[in-house]
């Protein structure tokens, strides 16, 4: 078939005219699409939390900020993330098969340091154990959500949608550590987020920033210069409640038998 | 406790809710008893079995909508059913019950009544039973055939319908593996079970109420069958709650100290004395004297409203038990907390009682809308005194 | 058109109506979920950016070194040099944002420093700890210990 200028030009500027609705249409359906951070890539990533119960001082910093950092209401039931004292009485050579529970306290989530205890227990073994969402890779929470407001995001961090969730507290039941709880000002579920606002940012989150000890450190498991992977390598690590295989991500140098 | 666990998540609506639908799913087992398995000395209860249920599944949601922190968001269960959840099947399980189920089976059986109304009544109610009949007045002996064909096959479909309406409850909360008090396999199976002796003495309790408020005679042989099901029935979840308490105190798992001693400290009431003396133990001492021994209609009618009167506080109790006391220990085994229960609050008493109160308005009005004892319009070969 | 017979036709009618429901239904949920739900799981893609861009109360460490590079350098070689500057002195975001604008607060030594380094006997041995009120004699901690560098 053969085309004289003129309908060359009409047809032409036809096409042109269309791409150029197709794109503007196009950046229309992308604009619904997030960007991640400008030059984050989260396929690039997948976050972690080291922890070490034998550096953990019990000074509470890393409560008072994340509650600064992430604007969480102030009382102490609602803990993005929480220290917790052990104190485990010795054993007693007169009663051998007595169990001995643990004392565990966490005054305020710990978030102002912590007084001594008020009995003190002779001979007893005490420690401090920092406790925060530990953003499992196969999470129950993630599993129960009846509508995907809560999810993994494809770097490993559970997140909540705020805007889309029903309040329906199942989550919250699901989950084995006691780390989700209720906002009551917006009525949906809140929870540690890794200070995923920070880390997409190459910062560090707001409590590993405060950290004196290095008690806690942020880790990205996908990055082979991490010293995550060293520290992995080197300590003998666990993770809470092994037993109910949450792929809790976060790993804990020197946890005693008797923490839950 | 873990800071997060002071307060409680799922208060006495979430109790109400499990209860609701358990008397929903009973109620409707105890009309398929006579429509499918052909016991018919229950057929005098078929039509108030299924008004019963309906009146309950129609407040069902309530609770649920109550509590939710953002109810006006909950159509995302809908529209965004997250799969892996058991709280996602909820809308599409209740609304398949409800309308797939309960709805056409309600329609089917009151067909003749309504397309008499429809031409007998006067005004809106006029206009409500046309709008009934879809516009179809054809009751001649060969559609009524269709009918009882078609109402009979949704009754099969609508016993594992009322088995999943129900389970899929049990199973929300027997999937947790977090929480030890309510993670059983058995936990689903328990539900149902419970579920239907709630429904038969539910269904025992109205019938006898409503066949005094209509001055008709009660048919005795209904009376008794009705009761021995629910003996049957109680004997079964009591035997499956037992297996689960031996079970778990034989175990003695690092879960067993700390629910065992909340067990005889926090629910000691809710669930020694409620759940299973009076609620249990004493409901079925009753029935196996009336079982066992020849007592006079008279007596027997009495004993049968106490026990059925105590078997629905005992269902309620053990539900308490489950989602409250559930609640009521930490994660950690080694705390406890207290349930604060407010009054005028959204998720109160107050909004409770009237949610238990809703259904037996519906109910009243239902009745009056669909006499279940009246005979109507061309034979129905249901109507209880054919 | 399939014949039905004329004695079940109620029942047609009642198939269309809930054939309707479900059309209405569809219809209406195509309307309802959120631009690209389901594409990087069963979540509303929006929710991650949601969640990146929740504002900043804490700097971080590395931002005070530029107006403030002696404290930095002295704090380094210190025994405190693991220590971030905001662990001690709060968030400062808004202060790097505009240093004239917000100050950091005024900070007592005696409470600060007990947070760290009152004996407690849950505390790691290895963490330098003393029994405050004995150690200081009712002294401020400064007075003998520079935050930025306190070997006495």
């Amino acid at each position: 078939m053969s085309l004289d200028r003129r309908e060359f030009l009409a047809q032409g500027t036809f096409y042109l005219m269309l791409t150029g609705a197709a794109s503007e249409a196009w950046s229309f359906i992308e604009a619904g699409k997030p960007q991640e951070a400008p030059g984050y890539n989260v396929q690039e990533h997948w976050w972690a939390m080291f922890i070490d119960v034998e550096a953990c001082i019990g000074c509470g910093r890393c409560v008072d900020a994340c509650k600064l950092e992430n604007d969480v209401p102030d009382e102490a039931w609602f803990s993005r993330t929480w220290v917790e004292r052990y104190t485990i009485p010795p054993p007693d050579p007169l009663h051998p098969k007595r169990e001995l529970l643990p004392i565990v306290d966490s005054p305020n989530g710990g978030r102002n340091g912590f007084p001594p205890l008020e009995h003190p227990v002779e001979g007893a073994k005490s420690f401090f154990v920092p406790k925060l969402c530990n953003h499992c890779a196969h999470s129950p929470c993630v599993q129960v959500c009846p509508v995907g407001a809560t999810f993994e995001s494809p770097d490993g961090v559970v997140l909540v949608d705020k805007t889309y969730c029903i309040g329906c507290r199942y989550c919250v039941q699901a989950c084995p550590y006691g780390c989700r709880f209720i906002d009551p000002r917006t009525n949906t579920v809140d929870k540690c987020t890794l200070c995923y606002h920070r880390i997409t940012k190459g910062l560090t989150t707001a409590c590993c920033e405060v950290c004196p000890t290095q008690a806690r450190l942020l880790g990205d498991l996908r990055n082979p210069a991490d010293p995550i992977h060293e520290l992995l390598r080197t300590h003998k690590v666990q993770v809470l409640k092994p037993n109910l295989a949450t792929g809790s991500k976060a790993y804990y140098n020197g946890l005693d038998a008797a923490v839950r | 406790m873990y800071p997060n666990e002071m307060e409680l998540q799922w208060s006495i609506l979430i109790v109400l809710y499990p209860f609701i639908t358990g008397l929903v799913a009973g109620a409707f087992i105890l009309a398929s008893l006579q429509r499918v398995f052909k016991v018919e000395a229950v057929k005098p209860t078929y039509r108030l079995a299924l008004l019963t249920a309906l009146a309950f599944m129609l407040v069902a949601p309530l609770p649920l909508q109550l509590h939710l922190g953002h109810p006006e968001r909950s159509f995302e269960m809908f529209t965004t059913p997250h799969k892996t959840s058991a709280m996602a099947m909820f809308g599409f399980v209740y609304l398949w019950y409800l309308l797939a189920v309960l709805v056409i089976e309600i329609w089917l059986e009151f067909r003749p009544l309504i397309v008499h109304r429809a031409a007998s009544e006067k005004g809106l109610l006029r206009l409500f039973y046309r709008v009934l009949t879809l516009g179809s007045t054809n009751l001649s002996p060969r559609s009524l055939e269709i009918d009882d064909r078609v109402g009979r096959f949704i009754t099969v479909v609508g016993i594992p319908s009322a088995f999943l309406l129900h389970g899929y409850v049990g199973f929300i909360f027997g999937s947790i593996k977090a929480n030890p008090w309510w993670s059983t396999p058995l936990m689903p199976i328990v539900f149902l079970f419970s579920a239907i002796v709630s429904g038969i003495a539910a269904v025992l309790l109205i019938y006898i109420i409503y066949c005094r408020s209509q001055k008709i005679p009660i048919d005795v042989p209904c009376l008794d069958t009705m009761a021995k099901y629910l003996y049957y029935a109680f004997i079964v979840d009591f035997s499956l709650e037992m297996l689960d308490l031996i079970h778990r105190i034989y175990v003695a798992d690092e879960s067993f100290q700390s629910l065992d001693f909340m067990v005889r400290t926090r629910l000691y009431a809710s669930h020694i004395v409620l759940q299973i003396g009076l609620g249990t133990l004493v409901p079925l001492a009753l029935l196996a004297l009336t079982q066992m021994r020849q007592l006079s209609i008279a007596v027997r009618q009495r004993m049968y409203a106490v026990a059925a009167a105590l078997t629905m506080v005992g269902i309620f109790a053990m539900r308490w038990n489950v989602v409250i006391g559930g609640q009521l220990f930490s994660k950690s085994f080694l705390g406890y907390t207290t349930y604060k229960m407010s009054f005028a609050t959204r998720e109160g008493l107050l909004p409770a009682l009237i949610v238990m109160v809703l259904p037996v308005f519906i109910l009243w009005a239902l009745v009056k809308l669909f006499p279940p004892m009246e005979e109507e319009g061309a034979a129905s070969s249901h109507s209880p005194h054919l | 058109m399939l014949r039905v017979p004329r004695d079940a036709e109620h029942l047609l009618r009642l198939a269309l109506l809930f054939a309707a429901g479900i059309v209405v239904f569809l219809v209406v949920r195509s309307l309802l979920v959120p631009a690209g739900f389901g594409e990087l799981g069963h979540f509303r893609p929006g929710a991650i950016l949601a969640n990146q861009q929740k504002p900043l109360h804490f700097a971080g460490r590395a931002a005070c070194d530029d107006c403030h590079a002696e404290n930095a350098t002295t704090l380094a070689a210190s025994r405190h040099a693991k220590i971030g500057c905001e662990s001690c002195h709060g968030p400062l975001a808004a202060h790097v944002a505009d240093p004239d604008a917000t100050k950091p607060a005024k900070l007592d030594a005696v409470e600060l420093c007990s947070r760290c380094h009152a004996e407690l006997p849950s505390r790691p041995k290895k963490q330098p700890q003393v029994e405050i009120v004995a150690h200081s004699e009712g002294e401020s901690c400064t007075e003998c210990h520079e935050a930025h560098d306190p070997t006495p």
